[in-house]
């Protein structure tokens, strides 16, 4: 190396540290384009069933949830270990409840055609028993919560 | 020692990478990538007198499928009725929507006018009668329901690669902006419209 160069006192340049900031900035980007923010936090275990004919939940305003399953392990001592229902943040103790939570929330809507188009999404742990499924399915049928979607996630392959 | 020129000092830009980092972690722990996605239906209006009666229809016009709470699936069709299993459940089902070989135990078809495909003899009487008892698991629940709907897709898909020359998904997609991918998708739910229809629940099981 000497060869070519006078030499001086050399020193090996620092690396520049300059692009970092703009490398993570691109990563957060990705970040913030290609994920969806948590409605809540779980309070139930929610493994979902799998299936092939989704439909993507569109038009978030209109979608409200509803979570079932077995609480999680910090909840367990609170609330048992059966499945139980969440709404929002918190798990509740009586399924009527469910009822005046949807009025609520559809009261709170803008106008009457969100109104009626409101969908409850239920996300469903899949080892529950369709026992309490059918149980807020009713309730849904008596506040006129018609339009509903099963929370699934999709299979690999279509043909089973 | 005296200074020559007076320069701006750079600002000192180490602590950006920082706090994208902290902005990053941020996003990482409260967002999720999933899209939510899943099965959409329609439930029937709450009518506790009208509960009671039952409808009468045609035995031809109805396939019956009971899940119990051993998850086993029970159908009965053209007044048939055998255990079935999971995958064939599909093929069950498309046969019963078409009835393409005008069986007497299959349903009735009548003759319908219909946009694009002008008189034609469709099923439109038949009726699904999906019944789970309180102890069947959600996840077999789904599965049969998603089945059932893939029937219809399957055929509506079949009858749109036919006519139009397109997927049925694809002329969902369109329809979103396109008038005329909307109407022909009217078309094709008026062809093999949708009818699944819920039993009020039942405990055979008597597990919980």
């Amino acid at each position: 190396m000497g060869k070519f160069r006078d030499s001086g006192a050399r020193e090996i340049p620092a690396i520049s540290t300059a692009s970092l900031p703009d490398i993570i900035f691109m990563l957060l980007f990705f970040f913030m384009i290609s994920t969806s923010m948590k409605e809540v936090d779980y309070q139930v275990q929610i493994r979902f069933p799998e299936a092939t004919e989704l439909q993507k939940l569109e038009k978030k305003e209109l979608v409200r949830f509803i979570y079932v399953g077995n609480p999680t392990a910090k909840y367990r001592a609170q609330y048992g270990t059966e499945a139980r229902v969440q709404l929002d943040d918190a798990i509740i103790n009586d399924l009527d409840q469910i009822k005046s939570y949807i009025e609520n929330q559809r009261a709170a809507m803008e106008n009457e055609t969100m109104q009626q188009n409101m969908v409850v999404a239920l996300k469903v742990d899949r080892e529950c028993k369709m026992g309490i499924v059918t149980d807020i399915k009713q309730r849904l049928r008596q506040v006129f919560a018609l339009r509903i979607n099963y929370v699934a996630s999709q299979r690999a392959n279509s043909n089973l | 020692m005296a200074r020559s020129k007076k320069k701006v000092p750079e600002v000192n830009s180490s602590s950006t990478a920082d706090i994208a980092f902290l902005l990053l972690v941020f996003f990482l722990m409260t967002t999720t990538m999933a899209v939510n996605k899943g099965l959409s239906r329609q439930l029937p209006p709450y009518n506790p007198e009208q509960e009671k009666v039952d409808a009468k229809v045609n035995v031809r016009n109805m396939l019956t499928v009971l899940i119990n709470s051993e998850d086993q699936l029970l159908v009965t069709v053209g007044g048939e009725t055998k255990y079935a299993k999971i995958d064939e459940l599909r093929e069950i089902t498309k046969e019963f929507i078409t009835n393409r070989h005008n069986s007497p135990l299959l349903p009735d078809k009548f003759e319908e006018e219909i946009d694009y495909f002008g008189k034609v003899m469709v099923t439109k009487d038949h009726i699904i009668s999906l019944q789970n008892d309180r102890g069947t698991s959600y996840s077999a629940y789904i599965e049969v329901t998603n089945e059932l709907i893939a029937a219809y897709n399957d055929v509506r898909n079949e009858l749109s690669k036919e006519k139009f020359g397109m997927t049925y998904a694809e002329l969902e997609e369109r329809a979103e902006h396109d008038v005329e991918a909307k109407n022909k998708l009217k078309a094709l739910k008026t062809y093999y419209p949708l009818k699944i229809s819920e039993c009020e629940p039942k405990n055979y099981g008597g597990k919980k």
